[in-house]
């Protein structure tokens, strides 16, 4: 359902992706796992049509995304790391605007739109502008609206960041669900080893814009001799922090574009 | 077709949610009309050059609508940063589809508040006639408020698409500010909204000649209180204003959708 080869994205002198390679087979649910600046939501702007590679070949359900776009982004829903709805319209209108971008009926559309909100627990709060929700809240009906038109494969990038206990819990159970009734190939990433755990078939460790190893939980922990995927991945990746790194290279890119800007 | 809608229906909804704001961006045009027509009122009317109030109004309603107009496509910037641009970018639709919704969105919302500002001059005094010899008033022409509706509309889409090209373009406030002080306020002072453009100096004649909001205030202005069959009011004529607006709105169209098409986040 995924396919990337040799795929790189530089920044400048940086590298962000480092030439990684791997598939995600329909149906399947699919974690990416890694340290804060590994390259995770770079790799997935580049598969969502949202970054240009620098080098590399994608296909998702057999279309290159950047050359048959549309027929590419009708095939993903995608929840966003940082936020992406419109604060100044209310949760039914933002679900609506998707709706309507994403060419799904007017018959089936508020059919569906309720179904979701419900599922979400945001129904009540239907006609609230957003600016008046909470981060959970928020967080809730951006993946909500993710789901809206059955994508065939979907993209969480962080998707539990902010959310409770019981709203995690919900999530990865729906996503489940999904999975499990209409087939649809899930692509995440999460910080949190137990999600991965619980809900991924198979798992991929990234560190440094490369991939660092490949295969479902129990493979990795055998492979690094751990009893837990935590074990694994800080087996897999050192446990030195990995911020200073990329705050000091983002601070130095920071500088040159203002540089850049001001001549 | 329905994501030009969605996206035009998003500023239009905007627009009438935000009363507060409708009245006072209204503000600073409405001191100008009032300032500026009745400060040199006596000193124009002196000079033989008629009434300034009259001519200065059109000039005001060509301001209002420039400023909604550009602030709209500049709105961009916003939608950036609080992140909903990208829910746009990825949608399964072309990327002209969004940015023709977004603009024509705005050029609706910038004509409204155009309209806006036409019945506050109303109401200041100001009346569309026919033009006599010596630029003194003749009759009312209510007729020429529909006529002026198409220049307010040029005007209008002309500015929408120049700042969603700069939206598309631009990622900050910095670039915002540097944009705001040379940018829109050279074309609204170089337009001949505040001045006629009869007998100025070659080097700022050649500037206000390039300036499009030149022709969008002088079809304006000759429709209001022009009339069309007296030339003299007009620095241009109604066909040159026009056709010079269509093929602007054509070019600045075409540029902010390759810009946009071209956006990555
Ligand atoms: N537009 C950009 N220009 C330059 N460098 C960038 C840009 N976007 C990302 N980077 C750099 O690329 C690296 C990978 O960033 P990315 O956002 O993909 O990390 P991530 O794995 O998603 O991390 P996190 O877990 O913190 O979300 C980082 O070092 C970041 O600074
Ligand atoms: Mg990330």
């Amino acid at each position: 359902m995924i396919r990337v080869e040799n795929l790189t994205k530089t920044f400048d002198q940086f590298t962000a992706v480092n030439d990684i390679t791997f598939q995600v087979d329909s149906g399947e649910i699919f974690a990416f796992l890694g340290p804060n600046g590994a390259g995770k939501t770079t790799t997935i702007k580049m598969l969502t049509t949202l970054l240009r590679p620098t080098a590399g070949r994608i296909q998702l359900d057999g279309f290159d995304p950047w050359v048959k776009q549309r027929e590419a982004r009708q095939r993903f829903g995608i929840v966003f790391q940082d936020p992406s709805l419109d604060n100044e319209q209310t949760a039914y209108e933002n679900m609506e605007l998707h709706g309507v971008l994403y060419h799904i009926p007017h018959r089936v559309r508020g059919e569906r739109i309720e179904q979701l909100l419900r599922l979400f627990e945001l129904w009540e709060r239907r006609n609230d502008y957003v600016k008046t929700f909470s981060g959970g809240m928020k967080r809730r009906l951006e993946i909500a609206r993710g789901f809206l038109h059955t994508p065939k494969i979907l993209f969480l990038d962080e998707p539990t960041l902010g959310l409770d206990p019981q709203s995690r819990n919900q999530l990865w159970t729906h996503v489940k669900a999904l999975n499990a009734k209409e087939k649809t190939t899930v692509f995440l990433t999460t910080h949190y080893m137990d999600e991965a755990d619980r809900v991924a078939h198979r798992i991929a460790i990234m560190d440094h814009g490369a991939i660092v190893a490949i295969g479902t939980s129990a493979e990795l922990r055998a492979r690094t001799n751990t009893d837990s995927l935590e074990g694994a991945f800080l087996a897999l990746t050192g446990t030195s922090l990995r911020d200073e790194a990329a705050s000091s290279t983002d601070a130095i890119r920071r500088f040159a574009q203002m540089w850049q800007q001001k001549r | 077709m329905g994501a030009i809608y969605i996206m035009w229906l998003r500023e239009v909804k905007r627009y009438f949610r935000s009363r507060a704001q409708v009245v006072v961006s209204l503000g600073q045009p409405t001191l100008y009309l009032l300032a500026l027509g009745f400060g040199f009122g006596p000193v124009f009317a002196k000079a033989g050059a008629g009434n300034y109030l009259q001519f200065i109004a059109p000039g005001v309603i060509g301001m209002t609508v420039l400023f909604s107009s550009i602030f709209s496509g500049m709105a961009m910037l916003w939608d950036r940063q609080f992140g909903f641009l990208k829910e746009t970018l990825v949608a399964p639709v072309p990327r002209l589809n969004i940015i023709l919704g977004r603009t024509l969105g705005g050029a609706t919302v910038a004509s409204l508040q155009g309209f806006l500002m036409l019945i506050v001059c109303l109401i200041a005094g100001f009346r569309p006639v026919h033009a006599h010899a010596a630029g003194t008033p003749g009759s009312h022409n209510w007729l020429a408020v529909p006529i002026a509706a198409i220049f307010i509309g040029m005007i209008a889409i002309v500015f929408a698409a120049l700042g969603a090209s700069v939206g598309s373009t631009i990622k900050d406030m910095q670039g915002f500010q540097v944009l705001m002080n040379f940018l829109v306020m050279p074309i609204f002072f170089l337009s001949g909204a505040l001045y006629p453009l009869k007998n100025l100096p070659k080097v700022l004649s050649w500037i206000t000649h390039g300036d499009p909001l030149t022709y969008g205030i002088d079809g304006l202005r000759g429709v209001l209180i022009g009339s069309w069959q007296f030339s003299f009011k007009w620095q241009f004529n109604f066909m040159l204003d026009l056709c010079l607006l269509l093929a602007l709105a054509a070019i600045f169209l075409s540029t902010s959708a390759w810009l946009f098409s071209r956006i990555e986040v």
